[in-house]
């Protein structure tokens, strides 16, 4: 459900799921600020949103008086457009460091502060939309005891998340996830027809020995036919996360620390097979769960992917005149088909086998077999690394180019919301799942702001 | 009820095996739902296997044994022997402690042991003149088993007791009182206490029978053989003994919107719970599972959802376990409202729906739900077979019976396969070809008829 932010208007309310209509500011059935809901993506700490429930009473609603064209884009038009240039490390001299250990030459950021247009809203407006996210989390966690069912709006919500009165499932907190986190941003969204989000991402930024940061983003895609893939997801994206802010520090080579994170990925899923499956999880068939792992690391001069699966990366120059790139090959029937010269690969994507993938992360993987690539772009650009859910909707680097807003370097959430939104339009078949790094990274640490 | 502060009231718990998935527009969901009591104050942990508290514990309970005493019990003799024997059997099996009476039936009841309205207690004394009383017992007059039944409940509802249980024999038919007014005495009797019946030789009529043990939540046997008695009601007895828990109701809850299509025990019987709903609030209802040792059953519910979009997931049916409260007789926790209130014993399970266009989720089949449709479709195949050949429609009875070979052979029921065999020559088991047998005993045809609600479970 929901795709609140980006132009392309909301089909669905975010939180009670009711069809949109573009222009609306509020749903029509609960009542949902809309305009609300994109604001709190421009905090840096991590928010997840969609769970719904009426939530954020306060401060949004001054934030635009412009919201009145395209409403869920207003907000973020004012509010990603500030970001965009506070969080670039040059506009944030003091608070750079503050997610990593030690950043050597900050200096320079003291300058930078200068060099960009100094805008007098930025101070109103982060004081502004900071609380946003945790008053709406504050405000939901009440609401959550007694919440009123967003589906029929007549019965309370009972201890399994269900409604007492017409039994529907209520939103779950991953059905909508959005973090940015310094340079990276990404979002993930249940989409339109699958009953839960068994994607996941995890983004992070490491000091590297030099001082200059490495951003880091990890999106996992939960293989639906194994057990517990949501858990499966979560679990190898926070675990390559953590193994790649643990090695960057070191010195480890970016490629080398991204091969370990996704042994490391392999050996938190494959763990998972171990604990018994959950109350409520009576599938089919059991089986061990499993997912795909993509990951990027982006220096100050170098890009790094590494992926097991289908989940893809692609490269985006920022002069849009160069072309764009995929970097990884995907663990998949259709690639393979492909590969090995036995189909085309408009063949090959036609075929229903064409998802079926041959790698992936899990206890009943037949051996697993980390794919990294190390790149040096000779030009600023754009790493978008996503799930299937979305490069269905932009297969080729250019599709994918053309879906990604020129300003992505500079507004990387702004633009992972743009891009989920363009598969949620398409149909949004599965869940999605984007995370967007701008190279090179700003030169230091532009750390959690 | 159930006395709660005693340590032998068993843990229960719930399980439930479905597929919640279902294509877009799908509206029926299916779920099998076991339910399990353990660690009861019982001996030994089999399920299945009644296990005897030692004399002196275990829960209070009362039992009334009623042996049919009409005339054709002495045709041949030894039929009033054996019950006799029986009787001691069963005596000699109780508990000490636990009441019990002896109850004599014909066209009238007869309190034979102890007599006067009320219940002995269970000790060395008392049992060996239960069994003196017995020798009194001797063949003479009609059947008519409602009124038997009655006498069994003034005297079970005199003693304060947890369980409440009946034994029943009976060798013809209910023919000296009309049938409505067994089946008034059934419905007054339901819920007061449990009866196990058995129809003794081949002169009784299996639907009688096993409408008795239905009704009251008990068992329904035949004993062709009057000489396997007294091995059966020691059996019954054992079984008896083991019960912990009376009154247990499964309470589904079902959100607005839904149907509840049916809901049936369907092990270790097949029997139909679904029309004995009492309602328990909103959306809740309560239907009769009687009385529990430790011991674990499985049920069918069904469910019809509102349709929803694919993406969409529903709570279907929130099952739970309780030991309703009839108003009034509840002691501590009474404030409750519609239905009177009810002791919760804890475990529940969640029965969803899922929507998704996953055809491969969609369409697969829970093992569980398709293997105890094949049980219920095979009990009424037989039922429906039986039926047919009495009335003379052999091919209809030949069709019927040849897809019960299929179904019992397919699912590993091989206690039924064995006495479906006696009924129909088998050609071929894998595709249900069958031939009727020219001549079958009757006791075969009756122990078939009456055991075709025998199911197996599914081999995990």
């Amino acid at each position: 459900m929901s795709q609140m932010h980006q132009q392309a208007a909301l089909s669905n309310c975010p939180s009670c799921a009711e069809p949109l209509e573009s222009g609306d500011r509020f749903c029509g059935a609960c009542g949902y600020d809309l305009s609300a809901h994109a604001a709190p993506s421009h905090d840096t700490p991590t928010l997840t949103m969609g769970n719904g429930s009426v939530p954020r009473p306060s401060a949004p609603a001054e934030e635009e008086g412009a919201q009145g064209a395209v409403w869920p884009h207003a907000p973020q038009q004012d509010g990603a457009a500030d970001p965009s240039h506070t969080h670039l490390p040059t506009d944030l001299p003091g608070t750079d460091s503050g997610g990593s250990p030690l950043s050597g030459p900050p200096v320079p950021a003291a300058q930078g502060s200068g060099v960009r247009f100094d805008r007098p809203e930025e101070p109103e407006e982060y004081p502004l939309q900071a609380p946003d996210p945790r008053l709406a989390a504050e405000a939901g966690a009440p609401d959550e005891s007694g919440a009123v069912c967003v589906a029929c709006r007549a019965g309370r919500v009972d201890s399994d998340g269900y409604c007492e009165n017409c039994g529907h499932a209520q939103p779950r907190e991953r059905d909508h996830m959005e973090q940015e986190s310094g340079a990276v941003a990404a979002v993930s969204d249940r989409g339109l027809r699958h009953h839960r989000n068994e994607d996941a991402f995890a983004l992070g930024t490491a000091a590297l020995p030099d001082g200059s940061a490495a951003v880091v983003a990890i999106v996992c895609d939960g293989v639906s036919s194994a057990t517990r893939p949501d858990e499966a997801s979560q679990a190898a994206s926070r675990a390559a996360r953590e193994c790649l802010l643990a090695a960057l520090p070191r010195g480890t080579h970016p490629q080398q620390a991204m091969h370990e994170a996704i042994v490391a990925a392999a050996h938190a899923v494959n763990s998972l097979a171990e604990e018994p499956s959950s109350a409520r999880e009576h599938s089919p068939h059991q089986n061990a769960p499993a997912c795909t792992l993509v990951g990027a690391v982006v220096t100050a001069g170098l890009l790094v992917v590494g992926w097991v699966g289908d989940s893809r990366a692609y490269w985006v120059p920022l002069d849009r005149t160069a072309p764009p790139a995929r970097l990884t090959e995907d663990d998949s029937w259709a690639a393979q088909m492909v590969a090995a010269g036995l189909m085309s690969e408009a063949e090959a994507y036609a075929d229903e086998r064409a998802h079926a993938i041959t790698g992936w992360l899990g206890a009943d993987a037949y051996e697993l077999e980390p794919h990294t690539a190390s790149f040096k772009p000779d030009r600023p650009g754009v790493v978008v690394v996503c799930t299937d859910g979305l490069w269905n909707y932009a297969e080729t680097a250019e599709e994918m180019a053309g879906v990604l807003p020129l300003d992505a370097a500079v507004r990387p959430l702004h633009s992972a919301q743009v891009l989920v939104g363009h598969a949620i339009d398409g149909g949004g078949h599965d869940n999605v799942t984007v995370a967007v790094l701008p190279f090179p990274t700003p030169p230091q640490g532009a750390g959690s702001a | 009820m159930a006395n709660f502060s005693k340590s032998s009231v068993p843990r229960f718990s719930v399980d439930v095996y479905q597929n919640e998935y279902l294509p877009e527009g799908g509206r029926e969901v299916n779920a099998i739902v076991t339910v399990t009591a353990t660690g009861g104050g019982t001996i030994g942990s089999a399920v299945a296997a009644p296990h005897l508290y030692a004399a002196g514990q275990g829960p209070s309970a009362a039992v009334a044994i009623m042996v049919d005493c009409s005339g054709s019990m002495d045709y041949p003799p030894t039929k009033m022997r054996n019950a006799r024997e029986a009787t001691a059997a069963a005596i000699d099996t109780l508990r000490d402690g636990v009441h019990f009476a002896v109850i004599g039936g014909t066209h009238v009841a007869t309190e034979v042991y102890p007599g006067g309205g009320r219940l002995a207690v269970a000790g060395a004394d008392t049992r060996e003149h239960a069994k003196t009383a017995l020798r009194r017992l001797s063949a003479g007059g009609g059947t008519a088993i409602g009124t038997w039944l009655r006498l069994a409940d003034r005297l079970l509802s005199s003693a304060d007791v947890s369980i409440r249980h009946g034994i029943l024999l009976t060798d013809g038919r209910n023919e000296h009182e009309a049938p409505e007014d067994l089946r008034r005495t059934l419905e007054e009797c339901s819920g007061r206490f449990t009866c196990d019946a058995r129809g003794v030789g081949t002169d009784w009529e299996v639907k009688e029978v096993t409408g008795i043990a239905s009704a009251l939540l008990g068992t329904a046997d035949i004993v062709a053989d009057p000489g396997a008695l007294a091995a059966d009601f020691t059996q019954m007895m054992e079984t008896a003994m083991g019960k912990e828990v009376a009154d247990v109701a499964l309470r589904v809850w079902t959100p607005v919107g839904t149907t509840i299509k049916f809901v049936k025990q369907v092990a270790p019987t097949v029997e139909e719970l679904t029309d004995r709903r009492t309602e328990a609030g909103p959306r809740a209802g309560d239907y009769p599972i009687g009385s529990w040792g430790d011991e674990s059953r499985d049920y069918h519910l069904c469910v019809e959802v509102p349709a929803a979009n694919v993406g969409q997931e529903m709570l279907a049916a929130r099952v739970s376990l309780v030991v309703p409260q009839p108003e009034g007789t509840s002691r501590s926790s009474a404030a409750g409202s519609g239905g009177g209130s009810a002791q919760n014993l804890g475990a529940q399970g969640l029965v969803r729906a899922v929507w998704t266009d996953d055809m491969v989720a969609s369409t697969s089949i829970n093992p569980q739900v398709a293997h105890y449709t094949g049980q219920a479709e095979l009990a009424q195949a037989i039922q429906q077979g039986l039926d047919l050949r009495k009335a003379g429609d052999f091919d209809g009875a030949t069709a019927k019976l040849g897809r019960a070979v299929q179904l019992a052979s397919a699912s590993g029921n091989a206690d039924t396969a064995k006495l479906l065999a006696k009924v129909v020559d088998v050609v071929d088991a894998a595709t249900g070809t069958v031939r009727l047998k020219a001549k079958v005993e009757e006791a075969d045809e009756m122990t078939l008829e009456t055991r075709s609600t025998k199911t197996v479970r599914v081999k995990k």
